[in-house]
C-alpha cells in the first residue's frame, strides 16, 4: 500500500511535466488548421447541421458548411457518425483550486482564487474527457461575501497563466443560507463562533459591506474630482482591498455569483441589490428558484443550478428537477453546473435531464451547458456556440451528447487538441510499464532495515466540492 | 325528372352522410370507452395511505423487453392479481381486463437498486432526526432495516416514477451494520413493501488505512501502515469472534431443542440474528472497495462458510478472475466515482462493469446512494454501456442480475410468466436520459406517476 502511494508521488513528481505535455500534445504538434469533415454539428445558435464541416484556423472557427477545404498541413478529423458541439462550460467549479474557502471572516472579497491555481490537478484531464473546456472557478460558500472567481480554459499540460480566460468578466462569490450559518459553528476546540448565524445576520452582513463600499467609493470619487479640478496637494484615500471589489460591483464592472437555496433568501438578495443599485449576475444552485422565477427574471439575474440533486440538506429538500424548465420558461438565462469534479465529467447528461423533466427543447437544453453559461460569465462573444469567428473550443462525441451511451472522442480548445481518446488508449500500455518500473525504482523498495519510507499525504484531496453536494455514505 | 334524380341523389348523399356520421359517432364512442378504460389506468389513486388495487390488465401492441429472453417486437403482457400471467405475440385480453394500448411503447421489468438506504434517511445533513442508518456501536446484527424503513419517505415516490421498482435498503454503521431489506417501492407499511424482509447481513469489511478521512475542516491524521494493518486485523478478529458466537449459539439452541436435559441456553437477540447468516442460508454483504479488502472479505467468507456478496467493489475488476473463481458476485456502486488514483485511466470506473462481465463475474450496477440519487440508476447502467458493456448486459445489470444475486431471480428482474408484476412502460430505451415512463405497475398494482416533485412542479409552474 505504502509503496503504491510512494509510487504515485514519484509518478506525479517525475512525470508530471512530460506526462502533461504528451497529454495536451506538444504545441508544435498542433497545426494551425484543423478540418472536421462530415459531422453532425450542434451549432446551438443556428440549429443542428447534418453532414457538415467545421474549419478551424489559428484557434478560431473559420468556417462551418459543406465541402470546406484546408491547407496541406491541416489536421483532418473524420466526423462521419460523430457529433460536434461547443466545448462545455461549467459555471460552478472548484477544480484546480488548492484551497476553496477562506472562512474566517464573513466578508472575504479581498481573496482571489487566481492565487491558488494548480494546473496539474488530474481532475482537469478527466473533465476534458467529458467535453468540458471552460470553468468558472468559484470561492467556497463559507461567507456571505466570499472571494473573487477565475474563469479558465482547461489547457491541461500548460502553466496556470495560460489557463486564464482573457476578457472574461471579473466576478465574486456570495453565499446565503446554511453553509454561511454553519461556518459559524466550528467544532474546533477554543475557536470562537463567527457572525452571522442566521439569515437575518446574512442580510445585515451584506448590507453593512455595501454601505461601507458606497462611502468608500464616495471618498475616492471626491478625491478624483478634486484632483481633476487641479487640486494637487491632496493625499489619496487609503486603498481598501476588501471594499474595492464591492465598488466594482456597484459600478457594474464585476459579476456577482450568489450561492443560494431557498426562495426567501433569493428575494432578500434581489431586494438588497435593487436597493444598492447593482445586479446579481447569477444565482448559483438556486434550487428553489422555481418558486420565485418571475422575481429572478424581473431582476435580470441568471440561474446556474443542479439538474436533479435534492434532499442532501434541509434547504435542498424542496428542490425539484423541473427547476431548469420553469426558470427557462420564465425568461431566465439558465445553466446547469457541476460544483463537483466528478459531476463535471458528465454535464451532457445533466443538461439532457431538462428534456426528461420539464420538456425543454433540445436547443434549450444544449444551451444550459454552452451559450447560457457563456452569457453568465460575459464570454458569449468568444465561446458557447459554433459560429465563424468564435474560439475553436469543441467537443467531438461518438453519438449525440444527450445519449447516455455517448462518449467524447476529442476535445479541442483554441484549435489545439487537449483530449483524444485514441491517444489516451494508445498511451496506456506505456504508462503501465512506467508505473512498474517506478515500483522497482530504488526509492520505492522497502528499506533493508529501519522503517519503510513514509508515505506523504495527498497534496490536496481530489474531487473537492463546495460541500454543497452530499456525496452519500461511502461503503 | 332531372330535379327528381337530383333530389334522390341528394337524399342518397344525406343517407351516406348520416351513415358516416353514425360510424363516426360509433368510433367516437369506442374511443371514449377505450380512453375511459385508459383513464382508469392513467389515474391510479394518488391518495397517500391507499394502496392501489390489483386487477387484470393487458398491455398490448407494445415492444416487450423481457430481459430473460428475446425482445418481442409486437406483443402483449397480461397482469393479473399481482403476477405476470401471459407474455407473447398471440395473447388475447382476458375478459374484464383493463387495456393499455402500447403502440410505440416499450415494456420492461422494473429496475432494482441493490445498494441503497431507501426509507432509512430523508435528509442526511442537518436533520439528524431523519437519519436511521447507523446504530451506536460496532456490532448490531439485530438492527433490521425493515423495522425502520419509512413507506412515506418522499424518496420512494420520487424514485419509483423513474422505473425503479425495488431496492435493497441497508443500514450502514459500525462493522456489522445490521440486516438489509429488499423492498418494493410501494406500500403503506413496511410489511406491504417487503419482498425479502431480512435480505442480507451487512458487514463493513475493515478498511486498510483506518476510518474515514478528515471532512470539512477536519484534521488530517498521519497515516501509519503498520498501525492500520494491526487495527484492521483486530477489527476482523472481532467480527470473526462475533460470528463464531452466533454459530455456537445456534448449535446450543438446536442441541437444547433436541435434548431438554441439557442446560438451557439463554436467548440473545443479537446472536439469534446471526444464525441464518453464519449457516450460509442467507447472504452476507461485505462493503469492500480496495483490492486487498475485497480479497480479504472473500477469504474471510470462505473461512467462515458465508454466502458472500461484495458491495462497492471499486477495485473488483482488478481481481475479476479471483471473483469468478470463488463465484462471489459484486454489487458495483462506483460508476460515478472519480478514479481513486491519479494515474488510473480516466474511465477506469466507467469500464469496470464491462471488465467484470468479460471475466464472467456475476455483478449488478447500483447507485450506492442512500436515496436521492437512486432515481438515476438507469444512467449508471447506461454509462457502463458507453464504456464497453453491451446494452443488453447494462439493462440486466439493473434488473435480472441484482434479482439473481439477491436470490429472487425467480420472482423479480424479468418479464416472465409467474413473476411478480413489477413492470415499467416507457416511450423508449429504459436507460436513455430522455426516455419517460408512461405506466408503472408494482406488485401488479397500477401506480400513479406522481411524487413530491411532480406535486411541487404542479404547484409552482404556473405562478405568474
Amino acid at each position: 500500500m505504502r509503496r503504491i502511494i510512494v509510487t504515485l508521488l514519484y509518478i506525479s513528481i517525475v512525470c508530471a511535466m512530460p506526462l502533461g505535455v504528451t497529454r495536451a500534445q506538444a504545441r508544435a504538434d498542433n497545426p494551425s488548421e484543423t478540418l472536421i469533415r462530415n459531422a453532425t454539428v450542434l451549432t446551438i445558435t443556428h440549429g443542428t447541421l447534418a453532414n457538415t464541416d467545421v474549419l478551424i484556423r489559428n484557434g478560431k472557427i473559420a468556417g462551418v458548411g459543406k465541402g470546406l477545404t484546408a491547407g496541406a498541413n491541416a489536421r483532418i478529423i473524420d466526423g462521419a457518425g460523430k457529433f460536434v458541439m461547443p466545448g462545455i462550460i461549467d459555471c460552478h467549479s472548484h477544480s484546480m483550486l488548492d484551497t476553496i474557502n477562506e472562512g474566517t471572516l464573513a466578508v472575504t472579497s479581498m481573496v482571489r482564487t487566481s492565487d491558488v491555481l494548480n494546473p496539474t490537478d488530474i481532475d482537469l484531464y478527466r473533465e476534458l474527457a467529458g467535453g468540458v473546456t471552460t470553468l468558472n472557478l468559484l470561492h467556497g460558500s463559507a461567507n456571505p461575501i466570499g472571494g473573487l472567481n477565475t474563469v479558465v480554459k482547461i489547457k491541461f499540460g500548460r502553466p496556470a497563466s495560460e489557463f486564464i480566460f482573457p476578457g472574461a468578466m471579473p466576478g465574486i462569490k456570495f453565499a446565503l443560507g446554511e453553509n454561511v450559518k454553519r461556518s459559524s459553528n466550528t467544532n474546533l476546540p477554543g475557536a470562537t463562533r463567527r457572525y452571522p448565524s442566521t439569515r437575518m445576520g446574512v442580510e445585515e452582513t451584506i448590507r453593512d459591506a455595501f454601505t461601507r463600499a458606497r462611502d468608500y467609493k464616495k471618498t475616492w470619487d471626491e478625491y478624483k474630482s478634486a484632483v481633476a479640478k487641479g487640486n494637487k496637494n491632496l493625499m489619496p484615500p487609503r486603498r481598501d482591498l476588501q471594499l474595492e471589489p464591492l465598488v466594482e460591483i456597484l459600478e457594474g464592472k464585476r459579476y456577482v455569483h450568489a450561492h443560494c437555496y431557498i426562495a426567501s433568501e433569493i428575494l432578500m438578495l434581489i431586494s438588497l441589490a435593487d436597493e444598492f443599485g447593482f445586479k446579481i449576475k447569477t444565482f448559483q444552485h438556486v434550487l428553489e428558484g422555481y418558486k420565485v422565477a418571475k422575481e429572478i427574471a424581473a431582476h435580470g439575474a441568471g440561474a446556474s443550478t443542479f439538474a436533479d440533486s435534492w434532499a442532501y440538506k434541509i434547504e435542498a429538500y424542496d428542490a425539484i428537477p423541473y427547476n431548469m424548465a420553469i426558470l427557462t420558461r420564465a425568461g431566465v438565462v439558465v445553466s446547469v453546473n457541476s460544483d463537483s469534479d466528478e459531476r463535471a465529467r458528465r454535464l451532457n447528461i445533466e443538461a439532457a435531464k431538462a428534456m426528461h423533466w420539464g420538456d425543454l427543447t433540445e436547443e434549450q437544453a444544449l444551451k444550459l451547458i454552452t451559450l447560457n453559461p457563456a452569457i453568465q460569465l460575459g464570454i458569449q462573444d468568444r465561446v458557447g456556440s459554433i459560429e465563424v469567428g468564435k474560439d475553436a473550443d469543441l467537443a467531438i462525441w461518438n453519438a449525440h451528447p444527450f445519449s447516455v451511451y455517448a462518449r467524447v472522442d476529442t476535445t479541442i480548445i483554441d484549435g489545439d487538441v487537449f483530449f483524444d481518446r485514441q491517444q489516451d488508449l494508445s498511451r496506456r500500455a506505456d504508462l503501465t510499464k512506467e508505473r512498474a518500473a517506478l515500483e522497482q525504482a530504488d526509492p520505492n523498495r522497502p528499506a533493508a532495515r529501519g522503517t519503510a519510507p513514509q508515505a506523504p499525504g495527498r497534496r490536496r484531496p481530489s474531487g473537492h466540492e463546495d460541500d454543497d453536494i452530499w456525496e452519500g455514505e461511502r461503503p | 325528372m332531372k330535379e327528381h334524380e337530383l333530389e334522390t341523389k341528394r337524399l342518397g348523399e344525406t343517407v351516406m352522410q348520416r351513415l358516416v356520421q353514425h360510424v363516426a359517432i360509433g368510433i367516437g364512442l369506442l374511443l371514449m370507452v377505450t380512453s375511459a378504460i385508459g383513464q382508469q389506468i392513467l389515474n391510479p389513486t394518488t391518495q397517500q395511505g391507499v394502496l392501489p388495487a390489483r386487477g387484470t390488465f393487458i398491455i398490448r401492441n407494445a415492444r416487450i423487453v423481457t430481459v430473460s429472453g428475446a425482445d418481442i417486437e409486437n406483443g402483449s403482457v397480461v397482469i393479473r392479481d399481482g403476477k405476470i400471467e401471459a407474455v407473447g405475440t398471440s395473447v388475447s385480453a382476458p375478459s374484464g381486463a383493463q387495456v393499455i394500448e402500447g403502440r410505440g411503447l416499450s415494456v420492461y421489468p422494473g429496475m432494482i437498486d441493490a445498494g441503497t438506504s431507501m426509507g432509512l434517511v430523508e435528509i442526511p445533513q442537518g436533520a439528524n432526526g431523519t437519519v436511521d442508518t447507523s446504530e451506536v456501536g460496532e456490532f448490531n446484527p439485530n438492527a433490521r432495516a425493515i423495522v425502520a424503513v419509512s413507506p412515506h419517505s418522499a424518496h420512494i415516490g420520487v424514485t419509483r416514477v423513474e422505473g425503479i421498482t425495488s431496492a435493497v435498503s441497508a443500514p450502514t454503521g459500525g462493522l456489522i451494520s445490521g440486516q438489509a431489506t429488499l423492498i418494493n417501492l410501494l406500500g403503506t407499511s413496511p410489511k406491504e413493501m417487503a419482498v425479502v424482509p431480512n435480505a442480507a447481513l451487512m458487514i463493513n469489511y475493515p478498511r486498510l488505512g483506518g476510518g474515514g478521512g478528515g471532512g470539512f475542516g477536519g484534521f488530517q491524521q498521519q497515516f501509519n501502515l503498520a498501525d492500520a494493518l494491526t487495527n484492521s486485523e483486530r477489527q476482523l478478529e472481532q467480527i470473526r469472534k462475533m460470528l463464531r458466537d452466533g454459530e455456537a449459539y445456534g448449535r446450543a439452541q438446536d442441541a437444547y431443542a433436541k435434548d431438554n436435559s441439557l442446560p438451557r441456553p439463554n436467548h440473545d437477540v443479537v446472536l439469534e440474528a446471526l444464525v441464518p447468516y453464519v449457516r450460509g442460508l442467507q447472504p452476507v454483504m461485505f462493503r469492500a472497495n480496495r483490492e486487498a479488502e475485497i480479497r480479504g472479505a472473500i477469504r474471510f467468507a470462505e473461512e467462515m462458510k458465508l454466502k458472500a456478496i461484495i458491495v462497492g467493489g471499486d477495485d473488483a475488476w482488478k481481481i475479476a478472475s479471483f471473483l469468478k473463481e470463488k463465484n462471489v458476485p459484486v454489487i458495483f456502486t462506483g460508476i460515478f466515482q472519480l478514479p481513486s488514483r491519479e494515474d488510473d485511466p480516466y474511465d477506469v470506473m466507467y469500464e469496470a462493469p464491462a471488465k467484470l462481465q468479460q471475466a464472467g463475474v456475476r455483478f449488478a450496477i447500483s447507485s450506492g446512494d442512500p436515496g436521492a440519487e437512486v432515481r438515476n440508476l438507469p444512467l449508471y447502467a447506461g454509462m457502463a454501456s458507453a464504456f464497453g458493456l453491451s446494452k443488453a448486459d447494462a439493462l440486466k445489470a439493473v434488473t435480472l442480475y441484482p434479482a439473481q444475486i439477491l436470490n429472487v431471480g425467480d420472482r423479480l428482474g424479468s418479464i416472465e410468466v409467474g413473476k411478480m408484476a413489477n413492470i415499467v412502460v416507457t416511450d423508449g430505451d429504459l436507460l436513455e436520459i430522455r426516455t419517460k415512463v408512461r405506466y408503472l405497475f408494482i406488485d401488479g398494482r397500477p401506480v400513479a406517476l406522481t411524487s413530491r416533485h411532480t406535486d411541487l412542479n404542479d404547484a409552482f409552474k404556473n405562478r405568474k
